[in-house]
């Protein structure tokens, strides 16, 4: 018997067990069940600290029900006896007021101090000015002079200020391993700090609505060491290479420069002249300077479901708003052969 | 009264008299009928809300599924929303409001039973009007701030159903500025905002009509602290939505006058602040939700008590909890706005505002159980979903103070987990007491039962559906599944739960079709309830069922609470009931003194006008939408003319049609009502 009630409670563990690895799901890349920063880790504390709160209530309450229903089920049997008519119980009424203020209390003190504690800034950190677009997050680094797109890269261990805005509506900026939530509102600077432990790529995705496209609104955050990020910021700051006449690259430059992409799209090269630097008023596509170092492109969405840079880029050019509802940037009718080309002018640019 | 009486008959104002067939229901100004009325409308756009929901699970099923184009997708979640809280719930609760606060106070009609009909025809063309923008309106997609319009592939994109596209698209919160006019262009989201000021405009008119019926119509003895809980819930509703709904109105102008005149008091690029619009929106919308509760908590707090065969455990708590409820609801609006950017000082002060709410819903909850515990339970399905309220609403509350947390909601905010959160609240809440009210009170309606057995069927389809629905929402959103979204990257992992959502969602879609079932064949072929099926407690049950439409023929004289049930038990020295001799006596006469009133009783008249009022404000607000064009400034004239004569004719019509059925009594209605 004892051995049987052991085995039952094994298996029932181990259902247990299966259950929360399924729905705990730690695979899942916006996963918050994972923080990488402090920020996100103190969150994570105080979730877990509600969450057992919360779920030893929900045990008692539900077994009291599921007791109640089965002790006082009516058996329907004709000898039963009449209830007693309880009108209520002062007494009772004041130890179910009490009680649950008392544990909002526990719950309310660490609540306000980390509010306090994970909002806004230190005044000494890495400041990234965060833009948000209809679809797509724009960052612009002010201390280093970086401008670049989908993917913020930051140094792993410190901590990073983003000083947020948007250049329509509101958008929300959010990297589940690394801290809550911001809005990000036109006319006003909303602060955010993300600091991640440990080098590492993490998912973030817009969470406010924003428009048709509020789906296809998506970024990374690539946490490298201090000195991979020293190097990748000389490595932005260069301009893109001019490509050799000729060349497929090259090709690919007329295209940009004759297909009407330099409306929109800065590319910055050694000589002032060939670079065209879009004004801001008019600017609303992204810096392609260094395109092809970003692993992710049109709003971190694209590339997806196993397919290449490439592929996706060629997909993406033959008709953006077919994979981006809505997108800003039109079906410029690009020859398949121009695509070629614009691709590998494109991905030159690393 | 004589006087107008004798008004001669040619005058060209005269009270409709037809009390069968379409003109009755047209002219009804009889709360019950109103109240059916209501409800049918209801459930319609429950109906109409869900098929939307399924749309919107078929597309979300599997990651990058292309079922519904982005527009539709938008449009669809934008009108499920809309649709469940503005045309499914709160005309719902208003249905049981309409028929049942005067029986539970022992009246024949409400205070203003004219203006009880504007209400209800207001909110029925509000409710088209709303709609009306799935044929009328246009949405195009948006415009960058240098000008440049924004490109849709043909079709709409990847997908299909693009057609409803057309249709409003900036959410039902309709956050700024993406719903203004720079950014939902076109005229679907100026229906939307014009369609929810009409509804307001029909709550807020039955709001002071039943504040006014509660405070002057009880029967004699029926004291504030005797009344039933439903009936106190709709007065404590009834001032929700008397304080509430001015502060929509005024913001929906705002929006109204953003997108039609050129004002800009949402854009930030002017000076106007989008932030605005949300505290206006939550200082309006969080009472919305303890609207949408509110109702449901009384009905819950009438049906446990019948089926436990015990008076309610802490009445005054529960009445007073309601109450605070609705209090605090005004002082935690910005919980919806944690992520906003908000001083930390606000935010630790909302935070603690919003704790405080789960105390009295805690009272709730367990004088709830207070009531079952030690009661001799009866499980059929009204009971079965007030049980499910109980239990699912207490799973909704549980994390609903998970947001009070505010480092944890800044993680789940704008994610399935919100999603799963409210619907526990208003779907496994609200919704599940409303279904235990339409069980409960059916054979009031129909003088027949439903079948107990596919109500069971109903029950725990709707249970399973409800949870398998519902509570992987939870977890998909602290996977990162952010709300709103028509599709998810399969890299997300997001997939198999949310295959299982949508098979939930269909066992639900199953389980109200058994209901719409068993409520057809019921009411043709149930059996018959007689007048109080389920040993009841309260006055309503006092009447013949159907309700004859005089109510009482004599309006009751409250000693207690739970007058009902006193006049059939006694009590013995223990404390349990006994049923007095003459209790089965007493239910006999009053069937029969219900059936033949013995004196003649003094009613209401019908009314063209309200209907005449109620066509003129939507003509009025096309012609808004379409001002521009001449024959919209048509429309916003003829609106007012129309507006203006049923005005006149509302006040110009005789009180009285002298007719046979309705002989003028000598005492009033009024001089029976009770005492405070």
């Amino acid at each position: 018997m004892l051995r049987l009630i052991r085995g039952a409670t094994v298996a029932a563990m181990a259902l247990l067990l299966g259950a929360c690895q399924l729905i705990g799901n730690e695979d899942a890349p916006l996963t918050t069940f994972r923080p990488a920063g402090p920020n996100a880790e103190r969150i994570d504390d105080l979730f877990w600290l509600v969450f057992w709160i919360a779920t030893a209530i929900f045990v008692l309450v539900m077994g009291a029900l599921v007791l109640i229903l089965f002790v006082f089920r009516d058996r329907k049997k004709e000898d039963a006896r009449e209830p007693k008519q309880l009108h209520g119980s002062p007494k009772l009424e004041v130890l179910w007021t009490v009680i649950p203020a008392l544990i909002l209390a526990v719950i309310a003190v660490p609540t306000v101090s980390s509010v306090f504690e994970l909002t806004g800034c230190e005044d000494d950190s890495m400041r990234v000015e965060l833009t948000g677009h209809q679809w797509w997050f724009e960052f612009h680094y002010p201390d280093q002079g970086v401008d670049t797109a989908n993917v913020l890269v930051i140094p792993a261990g410190e901590e990073v200020c983003l000083e947020m805005t948007s250049d329509d509506v509101l958008h929300n900026f959010w990297v589940p391993a690394l801290h809550g939530k911001r809005y990000l509102v036109p006319g006003q600077t909303t602060l955010l700090r993300l600091e991640a432990s440990q080098p590492g790529e993490f998912w973030g995705h817009c969470a406010e609505f924003c428009g048709l496209s509020h789906s296809l609104m998506r970024t990374r955050v690539q946490a490298v060491s201090r000195a991979e990020f020293d190097e990748w910021v000389a490595a932005q700051l260069a301009p893109a290479n001019l490509p050799a006449d000729g060349t497929p690259e090259f090709d690919g430059y007329q295209v940009f420069l004759n297909k009407g992409c330099t409306q929109c799209h800065t590319i910055r090269f050694d000589d002032e002249a060939s670079s065209n630097i879009v004004l801001s008023e008019l600017f609303n596509g992204p810096d392609l300077t260094h395109f092809a170092s970003r692993n992710v492109f049109a709003g971190a969405v694209l590339p997806e479901g196993g397919e290449t840079h490439e592929q996706a880029l060629a997909r993406w050019l033959a008709d953006p708003p077919n994979v981006k509802p809505g997108s800003f940037m039109p079906n410029l009718a690009l020859t398949a052969q121009e695509i070629e080309d614009l691709i590998a002018f494109l991905e030159s640019n690393t | 009264m004589t006087a107008t009486a004798e008004r001669p008959a040619t005058t060209i104002f005269r009270r409709p008299r037809s009390t069968t067939g379409l003109w009755s229901w047209l002219t009804t100004v009889d709360h019950k009928r109103i109240g059916i009325l209501y409800g049918y409308a209801a459930f319609f756009f429950f109906v109409i809300g869900g098929i939307e929901a399924l749309l919107l699970r078929i597309q979300l099923a599997q990651a990058n599924a292309e079922f519904l184009t982005a527009g539709a997708y938008n449009a669809l979640f934008t009108m499920h929303g809309t649709t469940m809280v503005f045309l499914f719930i709160m005309p719902a609760s208003a249905a049981f409001m309409n028929y049942l606060l005067p029986l539970l106070i022992g009246a024949r009609d409400v205070a203003f039973p004219r203006l009880n009909a504007l209400s209800w025809w207001i909110f029925l063309f509000g409710g088209i009007f709303l709609y009306s923008t799935f044929i009328f309106g246009t949405s195009v997609p948006p415009v960058s701030p240098d000008g440049i319009t924004g490109n849709l592939a043909p079709g709409g994109g990847p997908g299909s159903f693009n057609w409803l596209a057309d249709s409003p698209d900036g959410g039902w919160f309709c956050y700024q500025p993406n719903c203004g006019p720079l950014y939902s262009p076109g005229t679907a989201m100026d229906y939307w905002a014009l369609g929810i000021q009409i509804l307001g405009l029909a709550s807020l008119v039955s709001a002071i009509n039943f504040i006014v019926t509660v405070f002057n119509m009880r029967a004699r003895g029926m004291r504030l602290l005797r009344m039933p809980v439903f009936a106190w819930m709709t007065t404590v509703v009834a001032f929700l939505l008397l304080f509430s709904l001015p502060i929509i109105a005024v913001a929906l102008f705002m929006v109204a006058f953003d997108r039609q005149f050129g004002t800009v008091f949402f854009a930030a690029t002017s000076g106007g602040d989008p932030i605005l619009w949300q505290h206006l929106f939550w200082l309006f919308g969080h009472p919305e939700v303890y609207i949408l509760i509110l109702p449901a908590m009384g009905i819950v707090s009438e049906v446990l008590p019948v089926f436990s065969r015990k008076p309610l455990f802490g009445y005054s708590a529960v009445v007073f909890a309601g109450a605070a409820i609705a209090f605090l609801g005004f002082g935690v609006w910005a919980h919806h706005m944690f992520a906003s950017g908000i001083t930390p000082v606000a935010q630790a002060a909302f935070a603690l505002a919003t704790m405080t709410i789960a105390i009295p819903t805690g009272i709730k909850i367990f004088n709830w159980m207070g009531t079952l515990w030690g009661g001799r339970l009866r499980l059929s399905t009204p009971m079965l979903f007030a049980i499910g309220f109980l239990a699912m609403f207490t799973i909704g509350g549980l994390s609903g103070v998970t947001h009070a947390v505010v480092p944890s909601d800044w993680q789940q905010t704008d994610t399935y987990y919100i999603v799963a959160h409210f619907h526990y609240v208003l779907f496994g809440g609200a919704v599940f007491g409303l279904f235990a009210g339409m069980y409960y009170w059916f054979p009031k309606l129909t003088g027949r039962l439903m079948s107990d057995r596919l109500g069971k069927v109903h029950f725990w389809l709707q249970f399973i559906g409800f949870n398998l629905t519902f509570a992987p929402m939870h977890w998909l959103g602290l996977q990162g599944m952010v709300r709103r979204t028509w599709k998810y990257a399969p890299e997300t992992g997001l997939e198999p739960w949310n295959l299982a959502v949508t098979v939930g969602a269909f066992i639900i879609a199953t389980s109200i079709a058994v209901f719409m079932f068993n409520w057809y064949r019921s009411k043709r072929r149930g059996a018959l309830a007689g007048m109080d099926p389920w040993d009841a407690r309260t006055v309503e049950w006092m009447t013949p069922s159907p309700t004859p439409e005089h109510n009482f023929s004599e309006p009751p004289v409250v000693t207690r609470l739970d007058h009902f049930w006193h006049l059939k038990y006694d009590e013995d020295e223990e404390g349990r009931p006994v049923r007095r001799p003459e209790a089965d006596e007493m239910l006999a006469h009053l069937e029969d003194v219900g059936r033949h009133p013995t004196t003649p009783i003094h009613l209401p008249n019908p009314s063209y006008f309200p209907l005449v009022m109620a066509v003129g404000i939507p003509l009025v607000f096309y012609g808004i939408i379409y001002h521009t064009s001449a024959w919209g400034k048509a429309l916003i004239v003829v609106g007012a003319l129309i507006m203006l004569a049923a005005l006149i004719g509302w006040g110009m019509e005789p009180l009285e049609e002298p007719h046979e059925a309705h002989e003028p009594e000598q005492e009033g209605v009024e001089e029976e009502s009770g005492h405070v």
